[in-house]
């Protein structure tokens, strides 16, 4: 059974709460007891769609465990602006290693908690590692890939902004095609960075046949909080892939964050989906389809595709690709009979 | 100092960090004015009290309401709501039924017998009121509610005015009318029935009135010269209405020519058709010239009433009438064409518009009447000092909505002028338009249609036409309301803050921003449904 949409309740559950609903139907951010795990001070820049993203799966973790839990964080944005000693904005047990080693160290905090456990020194301590893109389907990969084949019992979490933010906007295998990076400058014939043959991790997740990997976006809270609860349901390996609009990196306003992650999710290009022991079980249908022109053209990283003469072939092949998360990931509502 | 090895400060909080420095921008919230509270001619917080009903609290919607407007179940089945035409909800789908869950809490209230608030203290003045009709009585209940003494004399045997005497039963049951009247009687107000005033400076006197409210209407049927036979019968369209109160209902004949465009040649057309007749309605213009409201026209259409556009009546025989064809000229007026035609008519029914009966007036100094409708000033205010006027006896569109609204915003003037001061009117916030919206937000959900009563039925009897809301949809088309301009409390501003610098304040409280740590990114003004948050300048 996935997320039931609640209907005609004035904005149902397309916003973050309802005061029409009932106690046990709301979010877990409309609640005024949140755990708040991101507090305020960090140093994300204005707009951020990652500090956004993290406190919205790390309260919905902490409620789902009642708060019995441990984070472990990758090296990165999150890290840099949440953690500069001697000061942190994480309100929950939380652990930084190296860029790469997430996955690892959340292996052997879930082993040290297990032998806690059966000693009877702690109860059922849940572990949920998080990291960016880049440290999670470049530098960190081969220890996550292990994390899965293991089947270890964590819960992997990936802020998905598609490149190496912090450090000055390069390229990592997150970034879409075509978009400008420090790394790859729109010059030449092919301005951008090359369309390659694509990472999508979440579908590599699937293919270890994993109990549980789904992809959210911050644009829809009470589907992310619903997938982060269903994650702690399981044991064994998880992995959710949220998409985080990074006003810097892609060069839009700080207001447009969620405006950009809901046009990722509506244009196909950002498919919705949950998946079971490697099998698709649910996708988020497109409310309403758009072009994917209506996602790109807001951003500077494409603005070469919306010169004098627009790239119409380019935008054709990004159409393509959102073509085919459509057909592959069954994201559009049957057509009513 | 036990420290772990290269460990040397203690781990501190990123609350040392006021991020709130970086803004340039800071949000803040705002209320704007909804188009359809600016649209209500009776000045009813309708945003407001659709809130309560979301919430399925019937009652306390019903009472913020009638704070405004005390005659709920008689504006949801005469007022035009043209509030529904303001609606931003109809750039979406279509516009909020406004005016059916009003008629639902207005038969709620009726049903559970809910009760105005009684005034808190008496203030010992004494107002006047001469007519019991939609303005009169919407004066009294607010002048009630004020504290002051009120008496109501009115003309006729009952209260209600054009309400009862101009308001054809299928659209306006009487014991829903009654319950309303009854219900402000009920607050204290004295009233006097077949009690004409004569002259309002002499009853003033008589009675020790420290003010007067004039709404006595509009009932005198305006004539014209139609050159007629001795035996052709000729009468107005006010006073067909009015006898259908009465015990003798008026003898119209089978073919009833009804002379004019407007709402009453409508009503009075659709009454004929209900006793047997066969109305057509001779209309000197084109139907989308004619002041008549469309959807009545439809319906009159609908039961059978037949209409002659561009027709003139020359002159009316025994068993016929004579017209004119007429054709509109380039600025749109009716221009004769010489072509003749003959229509077989029983009778010819007026309905050319009313005028104000005007003689209780005679001699009041200061008083000033232009164009037959007594002068007033902003504050409702005749040119005699505490006499106030309002409704249709005044220059003003002329409805039912608009008379209740004159009600109030008298009774707002006199109540100050009776304390020795002015009322000034709290400035309005700006109107809160669509561009505003962030409609994402807003499940998707089509009006709702309220049941129409079988033609056959529509034809034969005088039964209410249109039906009401049941619970359930009364309750959907509630919650279709966007909430324009005012927060709702849907957390989003709370929940989409990546700097956690929203503090909920709980149920009912609303919200406030933490400018310590806000940044100013703007997301919450962005991802706001209702647009109810501003960016504005850091002036520092």
């Amino acid at each position: 059974m996935s997320f039931q949409p609640v209907k005609f309740y004035q904005t149902g559950t397309f916003t973050v709460g309802n005061r029409l609903l009932a106690p046990d139907q709301r979010s877990v951010q409309a609640n005024m007891e949140r755990t708040n795990s991101l507090n305020s001070g960090h140093r994300a820049c204005q707009g951020c769609g990652e500090a956004l993203g993290a406190r919205y799966a790390i309260d919905a973790a902490m409620h789902a465990t009642d708060k019995q839990m441990v984070a472990v964080n990758a090296t990165g944005c999150l890290e840099v602006f949440s953690t500069p000693y001697p000061e942190t904005s994480w309100q929950v047990p939380w652990i930084h290693s190296l860029f790469g080693n997430a996955a690892a160290v959340a292996t052997g905090v879930s082993a040290a908690l297990k032998v806690k456990r059966q000693k009877g020194v702690s109860g059922d301590v849940r572990v949920v590692a998080q990291g960016g893109d880049g440290g999670t389907t470049d530098i960190g990969f081969g220890c996550l890939s292990g994390m899965f084949e293991r089947n270890d019992d964590v819960l992997y979490i990936c802020y998905d902004n598609g490149g190496y933010m912090n450090t000055g906007i390069q390229r990592s295998s997150a970034t879409p095609p075509a978009a400008r990076t420090a790394t790859t400058m729109p010059v030449g014939p092919e301005p951008g960075n090359p369309f390659g043959q694509g990472k999508f991790v979440p579908a590599i997740a699937m293919a270890h046949e994993i109990p549980y990997v789904a992809t959210a976006t911050v644009a829809d809270l009470r589907d992310l909080e619903y997938k982060v609860r269903k994650a702690m349901t399981f044991r064994g390996a998880r992995y959710i892939h949220i998409l985080v609009p990074c006003p810097l990196g892609w060069g839009t306003a700080s207001d447009e964050t969620l405006r950009m992650s809901r046009l990722a999710k509506e244009t196909g290009l950002f498919p919705v989906f949950e998946a079971e022991r490697g099998e698709l079980t649910h996708s988020t249908k497109i409310r309403r389809l758009l072009p994917v022109e209506e996602y790109l053209r807001p951003q500077k990283r494409f603005a070469h595709l919306f010169g004098k003469t627009p790239a119409v072939d380019t935008i054709a092949r990004l159409q393509a690709i959102a073509d085919k998360n459509i057909r592959k990931y069954d994201l559009l509502e049957k057509e009513a009979n | 100092m036990n420290k772990p090895f290269a460990i040397t400060l203690d781990p501190g909080s990123s609350l040392a960090n006021r991020t709130g420095t970086w803004r340039t921008e800071r949000p803040v919230y705002v209320n704007r004015l909804p188009p359809c509270n600016n649209q209500c001619p009776a000045g009813e917080d309708i945003q407001g009290w659709l809130f309560h009903a979301e919430s399925g609290n019937y009652e306390k919607a019903w009472q913020h309401l009638t704070k405004d407007n005390p005659f709920p179940a008689i504006m949801g089945r005469v007022c035009y709501h043209t509030c529904e035409g303001a609606c931003n909800r109809a750039n979406l789908d279509s516009a909020v039924g406004i005016n059916s869950v009003e008629r639902f809490l207005g038969d709620e209230a009726i049903k559970r017998k809910w009760k105005l608030v009684q005034p808190a203290a008496e203030s010992g003045k004494h107002v006047l009121i001469v007519g019991g009709g939609p303005s009169g009585m919407s004066a009294a209940y607010h002048l009630r509610r004020l504290g002051h003494r009120v008496t109501v004399y009115e003309a006729g045997p009952m209260l209600g005015g054009m309400m009862r005497f101009g308001i054809p039963k299928y659209r306006l049951p009487r014991e829903v009318l009654d319950a309303e009247m009854q219900r402000v009687v009920e607050m204290g107000v004295e009233v006097k029935l077949n009690a004409k005033v004569d002259n309002i400076q002499e009853t003033m006197k008589a009675g020790n009135f420290d003010a007067a409210f004039l709404a006595v209407g509009a009932h005198i049927g305006k004539r014209t010269n139609i050159p007629a036979g001795a035996v052709s019968k000729i009468v107005d369209a006010v006073s067909v209405l009015r006898s259908m109160e009465g015990e003798e209902k008026p003898m119209l004949g089978r073919r009833v020519v009804v002379y004019g465009g407007g709402n009453t040649a409508i009503d009075v057309a659709r009454t004929a058709k209900r006793m047997g007749a066969e109305p057509i309605i001779v209309y000197r213009r084109t139907r989308d010239k004619m002041p008549a409201h469309d959807f009545e026209v439809e319906e009159a259409m609908q039961e059978g009433v037949m209409i002659k556009w561009l027709s003139t009546i020359k002159k009316a025989g025994d068993a016929s009438i004579t017209v004119e064809k007429m054709e509109l000229d380039a600025n749109g007026f009716p221009q004769p064409t010489g072509e003749i035609e003959t229509l077989e008519a029983d009778s010819v029914v007026l309905a050319l518009g009313q005028d104000v009966d005007l003689g209780l007036l005679e001699g009041v100094p200061g008083l000033e009447v232009t164009d037959g409708v007594v002068k007033v000033d902003a504050n409702m205010m005749t040119g005699h000092a505490g006499i106030f006027a309002g409704g249709d006896m005044v220059p003003t569109e002329r409805n039912i909505t608009v008379g209740v609204g004159h009600g109030k915003k008298a009774a707002k003037n006199i109540d100050a002028w009776l304390r020795g001061i002015t009322y000034v009117a709290p400035p309005k916030p700006p109107v809160a338009t669509f561009e505003r919206l962030n409609t994402w937000y807003y499940s998707d959900a089509p009006k709702t249609v309220r049941p129409m009563l079988d033609i056959i039925r529509r034809q034969s009897t005088f039964e209410e036409v249109q039906g009401g809301l049941d619970e359930t949809n009364a309750l959907f088309e509630a919650r279709r309301c966007l909430s324009c301009g005012n927060c709702f409390e849907c957390d989003n501003c709370y929940g989409v803050c990546p700097d956690n610098a929203v503090i909920k304040l709980g149920p009912g409280k609303g919200f406030q921003f933490n400018y310590d740590y806000c940044k100013g990114c703007g997301l919450c003004v962005s991802e706001c449904p209702c647009g109810a948050i501003n960016m504005v300048p850091e002036n520092n």
